[in-house]
Parts: structure tokens; C-alpha cells; sequence
């Protein structure tokens, strides 16, 4: 894999640090002007998920991580792993909890979402921004409250819990933001 | 594509203002406006400046990384105080602060020290802002004491190494010198919480630049930096006018450069030869005018003041 000097740095490079694949979210160059410069990035771990601050010396090159960002098809959870397909070359791929990660929530069979292959595996999954699913159980509807701005908690068919505005039935399908996990509207069928 | 300028042409028009009351002041003053190449054969061997060269008819020219040397020269031929606003170049430099070509107001005041130069930028900057501002001046050493409680004269490079990794999140300080242990704490810990315009002099002899040693402490070059909120606008010395000491530091500079593996520059002969002709006792200051702007027109990055960006 290429090495990148830091002036190569910028949001998305992936990178491999303490022997984990990162990925830079941001990039912030410091140079006192008779005096050292320093890139003083933030980095997820894109195996923890966790972000930590990192200070490097310019100039210094670290390793690449053979990451890649694919789309692809998700096909079916068999208990223990979850199946996606490349829409272009049908090869299959099979992540575990821990690469899927709470984007299990918003996973419904044929969606497209973007999968992240560390070493040829995947290690992450980033479901779309809008899912439209449906609701499997709420409290009962009530009639003439559209105005109120009341919320009731609703399970949807992938599991995840919303809340919704109170005049939804079961058997109704919604658009969800899966980055925040709100309500955005009623999808008429 | 994006052809329009990264500037609003409102900055444009601001920039012109500022350099037409620039050279009214100067002028003045008694200045004479200069104009040095921006090419030359020799640059700057100053370890943390990287310059951008070029070949040319077969021979070797630099971008230069400020007009220091070709105004000093002119100043050991004789011209009196002078003052240049120009272009200056320093390799791998890209940042929210930093664009590789930057513009540069540099003048030199002979008869001056780094003092009576701190005085009189109060003065062209208050008249370039149209109000009042305030200034204040501290030492570094006094700097890193009230901001930090540390004695930069008494702590070990292991306890400076730990002082880093203990307040930079992510910061594996065992590498560092003494000096890039200073830089980082200035920039990342001090500067954020530095408020208006303030003066930093007596810098460590390790940081003297081109500057001259105190005349009343040895310990210290006679050099400042001006900030605004913790932004480094200006560069300032009392000239060292002596040709041997400013030799020594060439030497150790290029000494420097060869234990990091970085390029060696040869010394510009012609600078020592002018210093040893006389150089009159003097005091020079570069101020970045992308970032004056940015500071005058409260302005977050250097792209918003550059018409268009590298």
C-alpha cells in the first residue's frame, strides 16, 4: 500500500494507525512562522468506530489502509451474518454485528447501502440517508390529533423504534433520516 | 467550473485600500518603496522554511520565502529606510492560515531598535484599521509562565515532553526537540487563547532568526511577533548587522538540515559581503497582509482574502 506525506492529508484519506484502518475526518495545518509545522488531525478508527485527536510532525508519512467504499445491494440476515451483493459483479459479502453496527436498524432486503472493505472484508456498513420503512407496531391512531404535534414511539419492520406523529396506523410506511433517526413523512402508497 | 475569484470582490477593493494608506504612510515616514526580485539564486536556510526552486537557462533560482535578503543588501548600498510590498513563497505550506504564495508588507527602519518597530507598527496598523485598537507586549518567556506556569528556562526537554502529550490530545512528544516542543505548545495551547493585538519579544536564542542578541540579556535575540486572537501577523528583529554571527548561523542552520534529511542550501555569499561592507544598525519587520486582511475584515480563512487561491 502507498504511504501519504502529511501534505497529502485531507478529510476521507483512509490510513492505517496502530495497526487499525482510520479514516480522516479533518485536517488542520499549524506552523508558527519561524517554526516547526504540525497537522493536527481527527481520525476515526473505522474498526471502533471511536474518534481521537492526532498531532503528527509535517513532513511524516504514514501507511495507506486498503480501504474501499462500495455500493452495494443488501440481500438477508441469516442469524449471524449479514449479506450484501455487488450490484455490478453479483459477488457476494457477508458482515458480522460488529461490522454492521446500528446500521442493522435501517437494513431492508434490495436497499442500496455503502459498504467499507478493509483487506477485501467488509468492517462497515453506512445505510442511506432516507429508508422508507413500514410500521409493524404502534399504539392505536388517534383520529383528528394531526394538529397537536403529539409524538407515540413506533417499531418499524427492521426493528428500529421512531417516534411518530400520533395519527399513524400499523401497516403504514414512513421516510426515516437514518443519520439522526427521525420521522419525516408518510410515503403514500 | 468555478472560474470566479475565492475573494469578494468587496475584499478586492479593501486589499486596494489598504495598500494605497500603506504607502501613504510610508511615504510619509520618509520610506522609499522597493522592489526586489522575486527570483534569485540563493533562499533562505532556515530550517522550518522550505523554498520552491527552479531551473533556468540552466541555472538554479529560488522562489524567494521573503524579500529579507535583497532589501538588506539595498540598505548596505545605501538607500535609507525602505519599505516593499511583494509576493513570497514557502513550499508545502496549505492550511486555513497558510497558501504557499502569500503577500508580505516588509520594511526596515535604520536607527531603529525592535522596540521603537513595535511602536510604530501600532501606529500603521491602528491607522489601517480606522479605530482605536489596543496593544500589549510580553516577553515568550513571560508568555509561557502566565499562560502555561511554565519556567522555559529551567524545565528539562523530558518534563516539556510531557507538558505536550499532557495538554495536545494525541500527541506523541517523544520525538521532539526543545524548540518544536515551544512551537507546538505557542501554537495549539497559547495562541487559541491570545486576545487582540499582542506583542511576543525576546524570543530564545534557539528562535533568533536574523535577529541580534540583547544587549542586556544574553539568553535572548531581540525579535517579536505580533498576533491578533492568537494569529501570527508580523515577524520582527533589531537586525544582526554582524557579517561572522550571521555566517555561524547560516552554517548551523545548513549543520541542522542535514541531520533531518532536508535540503542544504548554499549561504548567500552576497548577503555576508553586503553585511561585511556595513550594514547600518537597523530594525526590519515582514507583516502577512492575507492575514491583516483576513483580521480587518473578520474573516476565517486566508482563502477568503486571496483572489484566487493556489
Amino acid at each position: 500500500m502507498a504511504s501519504y506525506s502529511t501534505n497529502e492529508f485531507r478529510g476521507g484519506l483512509k490510513i492505517m494507525l496502530d495497526g487499525d484502518p482510520c479514516s480522516i475526518i479533518e485536517n488542520e495545518f499549524v506552523k508558527p512562522g519561524k517554526g516547526q509545522a504540525f497537522n493536527r488531525v481527527k481520525i476515526r478508527n473505522l474498526k471502533t468506530g471511536r474518534v481521537l485527536d492526532k498531532t503528527f510532525k509535517s513532513g511524516e508519512s504514514v501507511e495507506g489502509a486498503d480501504v474501499i467504499d462500495t455500493e452495494m445491494q443488501y440481500l438477508y440476515n441469516d442469524g449471524e451474518f449479514w449479506h450484501f451483493m455487488d450490484p455490478v459483479s453479483y459477488e457476494q459479502q457477508a458482515a458480522d454485528a460488529n461490522a454492521v453496527g446500528d446500521a442493522r436498524l435501517w437494513l431492508k432486503a434490495q436497499d442500496h447501502c455503502e459498504v467499507t472493505l478493509y483487506n477485501g472484508s467488509p468492517i462497515g456498513v453506512t445505510p442511506p440517508n432516507f429508508v422508507e420503512l413500514e410500521i409493524t407496531d404502534t399504539d392505536p391512531g388517534l383520529k383528528g390529533d394531526t394538529a397537536q404535534g403529539g409524538t407515540k414511539p413506533a417499531t418499524l419492520e427492521t426493528g428500529a423504534v421512531v417516534k411518530v406523529p400520533l395519527f399513524l396506523e400499523i401497516g403504514e410506511q414512513i421516510k426515516v433520516d437514518t443519520r439522526s433517526g427521525d420521522y419525516m413523512s408518510r410515503v403514500k402508497k | 467550473m468555478n472560474w470566479q475569484p475565492d475573494a469578494a470582490l468587496q475584499v478586492v477593493r479593501e486589499r486596494a485600500r489598504v495598500y494605497l494608506q500603506i504607502r501613504a504612510f510610508f511615504n510619509n515616514r520618509g520610506y522609499l518603496e522597493v522592489d526586489t526580485p522575486i527570483l534569485m539564486p540563493a533562499t533562505s536556510t532556515d530550517v522550518h522554511i522550505g523554498s520552491l526552486e527552479l531551473s533556468c537557462a540552466g541555472r538554479r533560482l529560488f522562489l524567494q520565502t521573503s524579500p529579507e535578503y535583497a532589501m538588506k543588501r539595498l540598505l548596505a548600498a545605501g538607500s535609507g529606510s525602505i519599505f516593499q510590498i511583494g509576493h513570497a513563497f514557502r513550499e508545502d505550506e496549505r492550511g486555513r492560515l497558510h497558501n504557499p504564495e502569500f503577500s508580505l508588507l516588509e520594511w526596515y527602519r535604520e536607527g531603529y531598535d525592535y522596540q521603537q518597530l513595535m511602536d510604530e507598527m501600532e501606529l500603521l496598523i491602528t491607522s489601517l484599521s480606522l479605530r482605536q485598537c489596543d496593544f500589549s507586549r510580553i516577553t515568550y518567556r513571560q508568555l509561557f509562565r502566565q499562560s502555561l506556569d511554565l519556567v522555559i528556562d529551567d524545565i528539562c526537554l523530558t518534563r516539556l515532553r510531557a507538558e505536550c502529550s499532557r495538554r495536545i490530545p494525541g500527541c506523541e512528544s517523544q520525538e521532539l526537540d526543545f524548540d518544536q516542543c515551544l512551537d507546538l505548545l505557542l501554537a495549539v495551547v497559547i495562541a487559541p487563547g491570545m486576545r487582540g493585538y499582542q506583542f511576543v519579544y525576546d524570543y530564545p536564542l534557539s528562535q533568533a532568526g536574523l535577529a541580534r542578541v540583547s544587549a542586556s540579556d544574553a539568553s535572548v535575540a531581540e525579535r517579536f511577533e505580533l498576533f491578533y486572537d492568537g494569529v501570527e501577523l508580523a515577524n520582527g528583529f533589531s537586525e544582526l548587522t554582524d557579517a561572522s554571527q550571521q555566517r555561524a548561523r547560516f552554517e548551523s542552520d545548513n549543520l541542522a538540515r542535514a541531520q533531518k534529511g532536508l535540503p542544504r542550501y548554499d549561504i548567500d555569499e552576497l548577503l555576508l559581503a553586503a553585511l561585511s561592507h556595513g550594514l547600518e544598525e537597523c530594525a526590519g519587520v515582514a507583516l502577512g497582509l492575507d492575514r491583516l486582511l483576513m483580521v480587518l475584515l473578520n474573516l476565517d480563512s486566508i482563502d477568503q482574502v486571496l483572489t484566487f487561491r493556489a
